[in-house]
């Protein structure tokens, strides 16, 4: 008898270790991924004409990216591998997919959804001039392309990534303007004992704000972000800010990596029908799971950050504890202890991801003090004010229908880069708390979907 | 609890909100009640067409009601509903000339009736619509039908109704009506209840809901529409468009709105489910979309597809709409199930049932709307 | 100005040509559209609500921000598209034209 019909979306660390662990129960899995290569995001390989080591490209996580590369190359013979592939919709039980311009369409009895994460961003006041990226993206142009996003880089926003980047970035050579961290440090000690649950983690963040330091990088903590100059033609000139002490600061800059560390990427578990449910730690809506990954739709579950962002430590524990689920609900043997030491790990991680939590809060505080001509919507470029005017007037109080008179969300990244954002701007324009305010529903397609598809396809 | 006023309308879509605006211009004391929010079900997912031609020669009064209305929305609602009158072309294929016939016929029909077309064939048509592809024949225009954007239409009504003085309740789901001595009485779920003696019920794919409890059942279902949305491109197609065919996967519309993107609709529907309040897009009848585009505006097909939308459309099984008194209760009135015809005649459908609440009659005929009507009694 | 991405290694590839607006463009081979597009200059389009130039965002293929168009009217997400040999890109929304079918 055949085994069960298992897709598995994303093969980032939760997507390539739950393959691993289906293939090892006899299981054939599928995993359709957008990107060209695996490893995901974070342990993203290079093109193959690309020659930087392990080490350049991945620093002090090169061994895992390198164990989790060679462990999916294991594994190519053993699954069904779409790369290039986009899954645009889900619908009764049949992924729809896109792959080199043709439609293709796959059945399932089991899905696990690794989807991801973004970045999450909050607005500042010319955030839309050429030359801001998202800090996520400002990585991949140097880990996938060799390249930074400019000359003088200025890093702005809160989480570990910032460091991080701004680290890859110096280390790289890239001109650095500046570390401006909009968490004031004081949350760093509070979040101490948890952030000791991972010590090596915990010791390598601080070595990249030393290496910071000692290149003389300007770093502040707790700022607010005032505005990114330029012009529309030009791009960005310069940044403003002020620091913990109010007082305002601007520097030159040709181009600033943004962001608030991460949110999942939940659009196709939205598509799947799954529940959500607000999270108040993180002030986000996230689809509903059980420990393992079991959503509250039969054969769906999700791994890794596109379900809770927990780091890619985090996602091979939780896409083997998916895998798992994945055997026991289609009646294969499944050991206790392989479970429950997956968990474990998961639990530790979990205490862990808090610190960050606390350590880089999200600064919805933020939202009250955008000015009115900062744009939020960037796709459609759709002003905060408009869209304080649309709450005023219409009384719209929730995402989606305030998408209906503002157009805020309704472009073409669906309100990935806009919707916590524009949620945070809503809640304290109507005065409602934010879980009232509900989330923007994912619609297919996912991504933007040519229309030529069915030349081939349909 | 119980508040009062001279009429309570069930059902804030297009409809019932533009009811609620034109009772409030006769004098009358309104009570518009929703469920959830104004305009968010049929009334906003629809493909935004504020189209007369095409529709059955009888319903034009109706739909010529509408279109003034249409005309001075702006006056009406004090608002930019993004109402754009740049004409509405239906054509027809070249393997079925016979319709192009049945164009210049109806055509003859409607100018009896104050609507004016215009038959566009050969080279008129690629120059005045250089989009279609060369399979399309000829067509139909409309000069002054045109579009808007459905998901502020019924909103505006609400608002507008509201600054003139009714009482607009939204999150409010009425379970149970009754008519306890001459008035009506209404129990929301969170234990309102309102009452008048009057009452109009707009309540779209939910309407059976409520004219059952007046033993009025009717054969009411749901459908949801297929819709989709593209990237947007410079503004150069300015009227609606729409296929005329008999085959179902045929059916295609579009139209382009000043910012850029085009909005597409048409072929089969989707499942519905009115207790969620959603529905969704079949993949399939996305990808058909695809296919028909190719044929009806083949440059269309470099772009790329933003989002799909569908959402609850009630349908009787002639398409006809429920409109006018109940054959049961004096003091009781319908106006739903406009089986995916009715966002073009909302604001006529509300001007109409106002006056005839208003005055006890309607110089607008709607007789063939009757609850009574025999296609709705045989399978009921 | 010149280019807004810094190239910082891997500059031993092949070199390859492509066209940006009609000018020829040196680039390496294993660049991204996006790569490619903005080593030489400052954006990949305009924003369509006239917000000014657009050079992408995420580099991920989420933010949908850097679609550019091929000479003959295609569109391509210039993140995630691997440059070829000869390719024509616009950052410059084409005018719409349409066929003659008459």
């Amino acid at each position: 008898m055949a085994g069960p019909r298992v897709i598995i979306i994303g093969a980032g660390p939760a997507g390539v270790r739950c393959a691993e662990t289906l293939v090892a129960a006899g299981i054939r899995p599928t995993i359709i991924d957008e990107g060209r290569r695996d490893g995901g995001q974070i342990y993203r390989r290079q093109p193959d004409n690309f020659t930087r080591s392990y080490s350049t490209l991945y620093g002090t996580e090169a061994a895992k990216a390198a164990v989790l590369h060679s462990c999916f190359d294991a594994l190519r013979e053993r699954v069904d591998y779409l790369p290039e592939t986009l899954v645009w919709n889900i619908s009764e039980r049949v992924v729809y997919a896109l792959r080199l311009g043709k439609l293709v369409e796959l059945p399932f009895d089991a899905l696990v959804l690794c989807t991801g994460a973004t970045d999450r961003l909050m607005p500042v006041k010319g955030w839309n001039f050429a030359g801001t990226y998202s800090l996520g993206g400002a990585q991949v142009a140097l880990k996938s392309q060799a390249c930074a996003i400019g000359r003088r880089t200025a890093f702005i926003g809160t989480g570990p990534l910032l460091y991080l980047v701004a680290a890859q970035y110096l280390k790289a050579g890239a001109g650095v303007a500046a570390v401006l961290d909009t968490s004031p440090w004081s949350l760093r000690l509070a979040a101490l004992p948890k952030l000791l649950a991972m010590p090596r983690a915990l010791f390598n963040g601080m070595a990249l704000t030393l290496a910071l330091r000692r290149a003389g990088v300007p770093m502040y903590n707790g700022v607010t972000p005032l505005e990114i100059t330029g012009s529309g033609e030009g791009g960005v000139s310069g940044l403003s800010f002020k620091d913990a002490r109010g007082q305002a600061h601007s520097l030159a800059c040709d181009a600033v990596a943004l962001g608030y560390h991460l949110r999942p990427e939940t659009q196709l578990a939205d598509l799947a029908r799954c529940e959500f449910q607000f999270d108040a730690a993180t002030r986000q809506w996230l689809p509903r799971i059980d420990p393992d990954g079991r959503s509250s739709v039969h054969g769906v579950y999700l791994a890794g950050d596109g379900a809770r962002i927990l780091g890619a430590n985090a996602a091979e524990a939780s896409g083997r504890l998916a895998a798992l689920a994945v055997l026991k609900d289609s009646g294969h043997p499944v050991e206790t202890d392989v479970v429950d030491g997956q968990r474990r790990i998961l639990a530790r991680l979990e205490r862990f991801a808090q610190g960050l939590r606390q350590s880089f809060p999200w600064p919805a505080h933020f939202a009250a003090n955008l000015p009115d001509d900062a744009v939020v919507c960037r796709c459609e470029a759709v002003t905060v004010g408009e869209l304080r005017r649309v709450v005023a007037q219409t009384g719209a109080t929730e995402s989606n229908r305030a998408k209906a008179f503002s157009r805020v969300g309704m472009g073409r990244c669906q309100g990935r880069y806009c919707g916590n954002a524009a949620a945070e701007i809503i809640a304290h324009a109507a005065d409602v708390p934010i879980d009232q305010v509900g989330r923007l529903r994912g619609q297919a397609p996912v991504k933007p979907l040519p229309i030529a598809i069915a030349e081939d396809g349909a | 609890m119980t508040a009062a006023s001279d009429v309570i309308i069930i059902g804030a879509g297009i409809a019932g909100s533009a009811a609620a605006f034109f009772l409030r211009q006769r004098g009358c004391s309104v009570t518009l009640i929703e469920r959830g929010l104004a305009g968010q079900q049929a009334s906003g997912v629809n493909f935004g067409n504020v189209r007369r031609q095409g529709r059955r020669l009888e319903h034009l009064a109706l739909s010529n009601r509408a279109s003034v209305s249409w005309r001075r929305m702006r006056e009406l609602v004090g608002e930019d509903i993004e109402y754009i009158q740049e004409g509405h072309i239906r054509i027809c294929y070249r393997d079925r000339p016979e319709l192009l016939d049945n164009f210049a016929e109806y055509a003859g029909e409607a100018r009896v009736r104050g609507l004016e077309l215009e038959i566009v064939t050969g080279t008129a048509l690629r120059q005045r619509f250089p989009f279609f592809g060369p399979d399309v024949l000829g067509g139909s225009y409309s000069a002054l039908d045109g579009h808007a954007n459905p998901r502020l239409v019924a909103p505006a009504f609400a608002r507008a109704a509201k600054r003139n003085g009714a009482e607009v309740i939204e999150n409010c789901e009425i379970l149970q009506v009754e008519k306890a001595g001459e008035d009506f009485l209404a129990s929301a779920a969170d234990g309102r209840r309102f009452h008048a003696p009057i009452l109009l019920v707009t309540a779209g794919a939910w309407g059976n809901r409520f004219s059952t409890q007046f033993g009025e059942p009717v054969p009411l279902v749901s459908h949801g529409p297929t819709m989709c949305v593209t990237e947007p491109v410079p503004y150069s197609i300015r009227c609606a468009v729409g296929v005329v065919t008999p085959v179902k996967e045929e059916d295609l519309y579009f139209r382009q709105i000043p910012r850029g993107n085009i909005i597409i609709g048409g072929g089969p529907r989707n499942p519905s489910y009115p207790d969620l309040c959603r529905a969704y897009v079949m993949p399939r009848n996305t990808l058909n979309q695809f296919k028909q585009l190719r044929r009806l505006a083949p440059e269309l097909t470099r772009l790329n597809i933003l989002r799909v939308w569908s959402g609850v459309e009630g349908y009787f099984p002639d398409e006809q709409p429920v409109m006018g008194p109940s054959r049961t209760t004096s003091g009781l009135y319908y106006a739903f199930g406009f089986s995916g015809g009715g966002f073009q005649l909302g604001p006529g459908v509300g001007d109409v049932m106002a006056e005839l609440i208003a005055t006890g009659q309607t110089t607008t005929p709607i007789d063939m709307f009757d609850i009574g009507r025999p296609a709705l009694s045989a399978t009921a | 100005m010149s280019g807004r991405f810094v190239r910082l290694a891997e500059s031993a590839r092949q070199a390859v040509t492509i066209r940006v607006d009609g000018k020829p463009v040196q680039a390496l081979l294993g660049d991204s559209v996006m790569v490619a597009v903005l080593t030489a200059g400052g954006h990949l389009r305009e924003s369509e609500f006239g917000d000014g130039h657009r050079a992408g965002f995420c580099l991920m293929g989420a933010c949908q921000d850097c679609w550019v168009w091929t000479a003959d009217g295609e569109r391509l997400r210039a993140c995630s598209t691997p440059l070829t040999e000869g390719m024509d890109i616009s950052t410059r929304q084409p005018e719409t034209t349409w066929p003659d079918h008459a």
